[in-house]
């Protein structure tokens, strides 16, 4: 305010304000930043000599076994034994079984098929092309068509499930076990936090027995117990059994998730609810769930994650998904000794896929804090 | 402008003092003598390097070009310097800064048990004895979060008086408090000025500079621009970026 | 007003009573669908087969075992397996684990970011897959016993396993070992009143390195003193395979290897996060005061860091005792692999499953129990 000074006072001087300098040689730049980041200290800078070491003793091998003289196309006899350069040739070879099993060559085109379908839905995902809730949606919807693709029925012949493996397998496990073990997770959680005490007893002892044991002995359950309960004479075939047992194991996963998420709700959202008379199935599903399931999110897609490396289990029960069909490769007579090189791809394409997610998940955390609207 | 020559009463001295982070240039060859007993306040716009001027004098910051003396002890990277002088001067922050896993009386005897050596009994007396200067001994076992912003700042500024610290930095000290405690943490800060101690302190309380300061310092862009008295600072600002400053906030 | 309440009131109870009965129904008709299965399979009932001849081999054992033994012996093997794997991958993972959390926190650029490709590549990649890698890659890839690997101390390693000495104890040993304890009482009550020390005049003993010292020290010292009673029975190759010392078999080394090293990363990035969530003021704060950084980290970070890490590392310590189980696919004799076997001679999967599910719900229980005490430690301090 102009009060603070008499009229009759000096008019202000204008102030030169100093230039701005570039900083010193040694502090910023190349040379900088080494002094900061590497050796900024004694102890520093011999961690970094050491790291260094162990990188010039690991990297130059790996890149030569892996690239520089590895074979990348023939047959059996372009890679000799004990030869020093991986042997690519040998997963071009097995390509098609690593990446659909046994399935019959004539019908690869509905899975290749839906591997470009579920590819493009992936990527609009991350790339964020169109609207989240088609996106949703769409996902929510894509595998019944894919299930139709692969099994076949109206109008597609039929292909035996004791031909699906490989990474086709793999995927359709966990896409299936996630798209069921959400509902019921669901479910599970919101009967723990009923009150009404045989409801919650229920959940409560479905929930923390799965989670207490292995997924093998779940697994090992659904596959030999299961036939045991059933009606004698109903047979459902052993790819169902595991599937149901993957989902069971998920869905008590996936209950403590969302009943973390429930539990950060409010109880003020609960009172304006009742306020406008909504019942209780009302409240949950149109106020209380969006919220919850909103909150959680990364633990879920964490969820997501965990259950697709866990299909890996089912070779133990005799289905040959992806890591399946890479262990029974690699004893093909014809190709012996390439064990390595088939579990590095294999390593790899779950690689891929698992810190996709996870990138996913961690940009969908980032957004949700930003602006806290629906994402997915 | 630069002030007064050194003398053995110069307790901070600042020489030529410049600071980038990476290519930006925060700190502008700032030159700052303060006496031993001044009361300096420092005000500027957000962004001026008000904060980085003062954590460079207690070592939270190293400065690129010049020198920085405390007390005689010049700063460098060594470990031994930096160790010399953080007894001496003490740092109330903007955010308290208490540890939460220990009591008001654990905050404050940390210190002294562990930077001076002291006798868990010695120091827990003087712990209180400093608490009650401030007047918050009745909270002693209490834990930061159980208390309020003005009580926390109290307790951080005990945990000064408890080291003995004769120079102490405030870094916008009332800035993340509610308005109903600010008074009591300037009252606090007021009857600290009237001891012989040395406060330089970042902060938008003109009042407080009317009241206390023996100087007040204006910074924008970096650089010093103007340092008076306040009487003379607040109503005949010598530059029209000082004179702007003082129409946005007073 | 009484008309809706009672209408809700006898919702509930309705709900109750179906619930209840559809629960008592479906468990009645499994009970009943599973007997027919049982008798149209002529699968036996009853844990009687436990007191049976197993005649099962079982290749590493740490109780001794001959396939005369009972089924229910067996069985108790691979609960020791199981145990024993559990416990060491613990107590390395928890190792390696603080490693890799503290590099990742590092300001050493490299060393950071070698950490952080440790973490996303094992994180992102199924554990059976790990596992078998190093039983089928790594370890397989190690030469025969003729050209084994000769790190040194007498251990030999190569694909039939890794050949250490064994340590034979004499008669003098017992002295060693009465030492070992005096010197462990000792160190404690060392450490005790250094703490009492520092309270009553202030200046600090650094109690935990010195008892560290005699407590490896003072043993030593005691074996030279007399006489060295330990000897070291070496493997020595006899044609083919070596005899002598002690043996850790592929599948146990590489269970191990794959149990560890993915734990650890897990276990990585919670002491990461831990450490990451307290607050950079209060070091601020604790460094304008000159408190040098050792006790900042031990006094004020690790303590805030703990209450983070330690209820997260419940998780990955349970994950890691079920994820043992992993060991039927390698052919490590745990108990889901010495279960497995038996179910496949005789068919009674209900009961060899309900024994898996009693002993890991128990593993869990306790590990559990314990964490939460410790948890309990951990958070007590604030409020």
């Amino acid at each position: 305010m102009t009060a603070c000074f008499s009229q009759t006072a000096q008019m202000p001087l204008i102030f030169q304000p100093r230039p701005a300098l570039p900083p010193p040689k040694q502090s910023v730049g190349m040379i900088g930043w080494l002094r900061a980041n590497l050796f900024s200290s004694w102890l520093d800078a011999g961690l970094t000599v050491m790291a260094l070491f162990f990188l010039y003793r690991a990297l130059p091998p790996l890149f030569s076994w892996a690239i520089w003289n590895a074979v990348w196309f023939g047959g059996p006899q372009s890679c000799a034994p004990g030869a020093d350069g991986a042997c690519w040739a040998f997963v071009a070879d097995k390509f098609r079984v690593l990446m659909v099993g046994l399935y019959p060559a004539s019908e690869i085109w509905r899975p290749l098929l839906g591997g470009v379908a579920l590819i493009a839905l992936a990527l609009a995902s991350a790339l964020r092309i169109g609207s989240g809730k088609i996106r949703a949606a769409l996902w929510v919807a894509l595998p019944i068509p894919l299930y139709w693709l692969v099994n076949g029925g109206m109008g597609l012949s039929v292909v035996d499930q004791s031909l699906w493996g490989g990474l086709m397998l793999s995927i359709g496990l966990a896409l299936a076990g996630i798209m069921c073990s959400l509902p019921i997770g669901i479910l599970l959680a919101l009967g723990r936090r009923s009150d009404i005490a045989v409801i919650k007893a229920l959940c409560i002892g479905i929930i923390e027995p799965i989670r207490g044991v292995p997924l093998i002995t779940i697994l090992f359950m659904a596959s030999v117990m299961l036939p045991l309960f059933l009606p004698v004479g109903l047979e459902i075939n052993n790819l169902l059994r595991v599937q149901i047992g993957i989902i069971l194991f998920s869905a008590a996963y996936m209950a403590e998730v969302v009943r973390g998420g429930l539990q950060a709700i409010p109880k003020g959202q609960y009172d304006a609810a009742k306020s406008i008379g909504l019942n209780y199935w009302k409240t949950t599903v149109l106020v209380v769930l969006p919220q919850a399931l909103r909150h959680v999110i990364p633990s879920l897609i964490g969820r997501c994650i965990a259950l697709f490396k866990d299909t890996s289990l089912v070779i133990i029960v005799g289905l040959l998904d992806f890591l399946g069909m890479v262990k029974a490769s690699s004893q093909d007579p014809e190709w012996l000794g390439h064990d390595a090189e088939a579990y590095v791809f294999c390593a790899l394409i779950y690689w891929v896929i698992c810190f996709g997610m996870s990138r996913y998940g961690r940009s969908l955390e980032r957004l949700r804090k930003k602006d806290g609207l629906d994402n997915a | 402008m630069p002030d007064t020559r050194a003398d053995a009463d110069t307790v901070i001295e600042l020489t030529g003092v410049n600071k980038w982070y990476g290519n930006f240039h925060v700190l502008k060859q700032i030159d700052l003598m303060v006496k031993r007993g001044e009361r300096i306040v420092i005000c500027g716009p957000s962004g001026s390097g008000k904060s980085t001027l003062i954590r460079c004098i207690n070592g939270l910051e190293r400065h690129q070009t010049g020198a920085i003396r405390v007390q005689g002890v010049k700063l460098t990277k060594r470990a031994k310097d930096l160790h010399a002088i953080r007894g001496q001067v003490g740092m109330v922050f903007q955010n308290f800064n208490l540890y939460p896993h220990m009591t008001i009386l654990e905050n404050v005897a940390f210190a002294p048990i562990w930077v001076n050596k002291m006798p868990l009994v010695k120091a827990q007396s003087q712990a209180m004895h400093h608490l009650a200067r401030v007047q918050i001994q009745d909270q002693a076992d209490k834990y930061p979060s159980q208390l309020s912003g003005g009580q926390q700042q109290r307790v951080a500024i005990a945990r000064l008086l408890c080291m003995n610290c004769r120079i102490m930095l405030f870094d916008e000290p009332t800035s993340a408090l509610d308005p109903e405690m600010i008074k009591e943490v300037l009252d606090v800060m007021v009857a600290l000025a009237a001891e012989d101690i040395t406060m330089i302190c970042v902060t938008h309380e003109m009042g407080f500079a009317r009241t206390v300061a023996d100087r007040v310092i204006f910074m924008d862009g970096g650089e010093i621009v103007e340092s008076n008295t306040p009487q003379e600072l607040f109503e005949h600002p010598r530059y029209d970026r000082t004179q702007l400053f003082l129409s946005q906030i007073l | 007003m009484a008309t809706y309440f009672d209408k809700k009131q006898v919702t509930r109870l309705l709900l109750q009573a179906v619930v209840t009965g559809g629960i008592i129904y479906t468990a009645y008709t499994l009970f009943l669908n599973t007997q027919a299965n049982l008798a149209a399979r002529n699968i036996a009932s009853g844990f009687g087969f436990l007191s049976v001849e197993a005649g099962l081999p079982i290749s590493n054992s740490l109780l001794p075992y001959t396939p005369s033994d009972s089924y229910g012996y067996a069985f108790l093997v691979g609960v020791i397996n199981t145990l024993h794997v559990s416990f060491l991958g613990i107590l390395a993972a928890s190792a390696i684990g603080v490693l890799i959390g503290i590099a990742r926190v590092s300001r050493n650029w490299l060393i950071s970011n070698l950490a952080a490709v440790y973490v996303e590549i094992l994180r992102n990649i199924p554990l059976l897959l790990l596992l078998f890698f190093a039983y089928g890659v790594v370890l397989a890839g190690l030469p025969h016993p003729r050209a084994s690997l000769q790190p040194g101390w007498g251990a030999y390693l190569n694909n039939r396993g890794f050949y250490l000495p064994r340590p034979i104890f004499q008669d003098g040993f017992g002295w060693v070992a009465a030492m070992f304890g005096l010197t462990l009482v000792m160190a404690i009550l060392l450490w005790r009143w250094a703490v009492g020390y520092h309270r009553r005049t202030g200046r600090y003993i650094p109690a935990g390195w010195l008892g560290c010292i005699l407590i490896i020290g003072m043993p030593a010292l005691t074996v030279w003193l007399t006489g060295t009673p330990l000897t070291w029975e070496k493997p020595v190759l006899r044609g083919f395979n070596f005899q002598g010392g002690m043996v850790l078999r592929p599948e146990f080394s590489a269970l191990m290897i794959g149990l560890v090293l993915y734990t650890a990363a897990f276990i990585g990035e919670n002491v990461r996060s831990g450490i990451q969530s307290v607050d950079a003021g209060q070091i601020d704060a604790a460094r304008s005061f000159g408190v040098r950084p050792g006790i900042i980290m031990r006094r004020i970070v690790l303590p805030q860091a703990l209450r983070v890490i330690v209820p997260a590392t419940t998780n990955d310590y349970t994950s890691l005792v079920k994820n043992s189980s992993l060991a039927v696919a390698i052919g490590y004799p745990d108990m889901v692999s010495v279960g497995g076997t038996i179910i496949g001679q005789n068919d009674q999967a209900i009961e060899i499953i309900g024994m898996w599910m009693a002993v890991y719900l128990c593993i869990n229980l306790i590990i559990s129990t314990l964490m939460n005490w410790i948890n309990a430690r951990v958070q007590l301090t604030e409020r």
